[in-house]
């Protein structure tokens, strides 16, 4: 196809302003509002300001400094890996699980995809005044269930209660230690390369449209249920299958979008991905048009994202779909050395557009 | 999935696409506007434009409803807002508007009651669930969105609610198009007809287009198949040299629109003398108010409501880009000081707004995609 010099000159402007914003967008973050708003919980790109304006800024140490699911830390000659989560999933119960299954297993998950074997779990919770303990039971039994198939321990807790109207219910902290085998491989998104491929493990959006309907603000139903799970099991069979994985997430709040934009922007590579190649059911797909959302940015609560190297890539995904938890396992795209920072999309439609980190917050308090 | 797989063909799409390139003469330029802000969303999410030769422009217009809300309406909504016995509901798209003292979203933060509903029959709700405190709906939307607010002062009139009101902001499409029509900074080809507002006034109050200003009018679905055959329909009438306005949407837009949804528009509301729109100005006859036998419903009428003008701000180029003059990255502060996290215009705000739609999924250089597949193939 020729271009002509117009065209060619306003192709070279567009890229100019391209790299402006890439720098503007490199530029150390600064909380511009004065106070905080919903947007800083949503998991796009308010809360990742607000992590590093604020909680890095204040914290700041190697540890804390690779943002990770999970902290790595190396204690007496072990290798630990810490982790903390609160949950404040309103409502309490829904299809598919309840907030102690999350409490559980979001803290297990983080665990896992830092490559280590959770262990032992702690338990705060923040009640409120008239919540009713009938309620706290069948939470706790959902949390000490979920405990058992996950093979950790709630081991210490702690209980506060506030004034009725100074929080809504229930909200649960839990905190968790794995251990770190000896030869387990160093995982991190920054480790993607060019020609890796990235694996999700199972249909994506499923908790976060659950939770959306179970609300029942919408009047839409559908036939779905959250994917709350424990992902060590799987993660084990993935990291004995190959030792080609490099990187491991588990696409909670913000979705795979924001996973694959962590990928982009700490390698410093370009992600593409494939829309037809991504696993959604067809109830979250249908939802996901009727409410105008992507769903990929809708949270899951039972699935992860392998990064992979291109000559493993087809043992891991085997050895994922030979997992209960990972039958629908597919590679979704993969790592590309152009354009760095980016994450791009063939869509089903046959074009190209690219994908960015969340903005604003399409449905507070999902976990 | 029905409705909807059939829409996303990509094989259709490129049959298309051959068919739109056959109609171009060599050398010359074409500069399509797509009138819709849904349109321009899904132009750039499914990233249509990779369907399109390079001669095709696509020149993104004023319909996006948050868009044409100028500062002054939003400053008078939060001074409603802030009474202690105000609720204030709002279609979600609105929270992130920047007024002159921040956004919704800013003002709920701060302890003002500002809920996001999907539907103003919802405020109903909200005003019947409260009945010490007054609800006023922020209204917005052009034809497309008007009728549910008709329906709602109806009901809430049927029902004798005493604590409802709408803060009215509808605006009508037909002024806009004309005031871009007479604009001498644009010439374009053809227009993108607005699909939803079509379902309600139908096709045939764009016959003046065709007929006095000799552009052709496609009225348009929003899935890409739709747009793409629109954009082919509009380029075999300036191929034959003809314009006439046609039906790409029949399967949903009847030519002479919702005679039901005009009505009650009709019964409750009437147009104002002039109306602020962001970027174009004072346009005559462009805007909705509601009608003195509803004034009851009314929060211009109910409370005191400052009708502050404020300018825009120096930096934002807004009305160059809701008019098609400047595409969103031509704007001097676009993706630097004007991001969706923190716009300082409106067309950065909504999805349907062209900077918003172009930062979020085009903002990429085409030329390097075709590098990058050749990985995904190895």
């Amino acid at each position: 196809m020729t271009v002509n010099r117009e065209q060619r000159v306003t192709v070279d402007r567009e890229q100019q302003v391209l790299d402006r914003i890439d720098r503007a967008r490199r530029r150390r973050p600064k909380v511009l509002e004065e106070r905080i708003t919903m947007s800083h919980g949503a998991g796009g790109k308010a809360t990742q300001t607000l992590i590093e304006a604020v909680f890095l800024d204040a914290f700041r140490n190697p540890q804390l400094e690779q943002l990770e699911d999970a902290a790595r830390l190396n204690v007496g000659g072990a290798r630990l890996a810490l982790t903390t989560d609160s949950y404040v999933v309103s409502p309490l119960f829904f299809p598919g699980g309840s907030i102690g299954d999350l409490a559980v297993n979001g803290t297990v998950n983080d665990l896992s995809v830092s490559g280590a074997i959770p262990l032992y779990l702690s338990a705060g919770f923040i009640l409120e005044e008239g919540f009713p303990v009938a309620d706290l039971i069948r939470i706790t039994g959902d949390m000490r269930e979920a405990a058992a198939a996950a093979g950790v321990r709630i081991v210490t807790g702690d209980t506060k209660v506030v004034e009725r109207g100074k929080a809504d219910g229930c909200y649960i902290n839990t905190a968790g230690v794995g251990l770190i085998t000896h030869d387990a491989a160093e995982l991190g998104v920054a480790n993607a390369r060019p020609g890796d491929a990235i694996i999700v493990s199972g249909p994506i959006g499923d908790h976060g449209i659950t939770i959306m309907l179970a609300r029942g603000e919408l009047d839409i139903e559908a036939d779905v249920e959250s994917d709350t799970a424990p992902l060590n099991g799987l993660v084990a069979s993935l990291l004995a299958a190959t030792d080609g994985v490099r990187a491991l997430r588990d696409a909670t709040r913000g979705g795979v979008a924001t996973i694959l934009n962590e990928i982009a922007k700490s390698a410093g590579v370009g992600v593409l991905a494939n829309e037809d190649d991504i696993p959604v059911r067809t109830e979250v797909r249908g939802a996901s048009e009727l409410l105008g959302i992507d769903p990929m940015y809708v949270a899951c609560e039972g699935r992860l994202v392998a990064v992979v190297a291109a000559e493993a890539a087809d043992k891991a995904l085997a050895a994922m779909r030979a997992h209960p938890l990972g039958q629908q396992a597919a590679i979704i795209g993969h790592v590309t050395p152009e354009p760095p920072g980016l994450v791009q999309l063939k869509t089903g439609f046959g074009g190209t557009r690219i994908v960015d980190i969340l903005v604003g917050d399409p449905l507070p308090r999902i976990c | 999935m029905r409705f909807v797989d059939e829409f996303r063909d990509a094989d259709k799409a490129r049959a298309l696409s051959a068919k739109i390139a056959a109609l171009c003469e060599p050398g010359r330029q074409y500069k399509l506007m797509e009138v819709c802000g849904g349109h321009t969303h899904t132009i750039y999410k499914h990233g249509l434009e990779d369907y399109l030769p390079e001669s095709i422009t696509l020149v993104h217009g004023p319909g996006c409803p948050v868009c044409v809300i100028p500062m002054g309406r939003v400053d008078d909504a939060m001074h409603l807002a802030s009474a202690d016995d105000v609720i204030m509901t709002s279609f979600g798209d609105m929270m992130r508007v920047p007024g002159s003292h921040g956004s919704f979203f800013d003002a709920k933060a701060a302890g003002t009651d500002i809920r996001m509903v999907y539907s103003p029959l919802d405020s109903l709700k909200i005003a019947r669930q409260n009945p010490g405190k007054r609800v006023v709906f922020m209204a917005i939307g052009f034809e497309t969105t008007a009728p549910s607010t008709a329906m709602t002062v109806l009901r809430a009139a049927a029902e004798g609610l005493e604590n409802f009101s709408v803060f009215c902001n509808h605006v009508t499409i037909i002024p806009a198009i004309k005031a871009i029509l007479d604009s001498p900074d644009l010439r374009l080809d053809g227009f993108i007809g607005p699909g939803h507002v079509s379902t309600v006034i139908g096709c045939q109050p764009y016959e003046f287009i065709a007929r006095d200003y000799g552009k052709p009018v496609v009225t348009a679905g929003f899935e890409p198949l739709d747009i793409l055959q629109s954009i082919y329909m509009l380029m075999l009438q300036v191929s034959q040299g003809r314009s006439v306005v046609e039906n790409q949407y029949a399967r949903v837009v009847p030519w002479d629109g919702n005679p039901v949804a005009l009505r009650v528009i009709g019964q409750t509301m009437e147009l104002r003398p002039f109306f602020e729109w962001r970027g174009l100005g004072f346009i005559s006859q462009s805007a909705l108010r509601i009608k003195p036998e509803y004034q009851r419903f009314d929060a211009e009428v109910l409370f005191e409501v400052p009708g502050v003008r404020v300018a825009d701000p120096k930096a934002c180029q807004c009305g160059e880009v809701l008019k098609g003059v400047l595409k969103p990255w031509e704007c001097k502060v676009f993706g630097t000081a004007c991001t969706p996290e923190t716009p300082i215009g409106t067309c950065m705000v909504s999805p349907e707004g062209a900077c918003a739609a172009y930062y979020n999924y085009g903002r990429m250089n085409r030329h390097r995609v075709p590098e990058a597949l050749k990985v995904i193939s190895r």
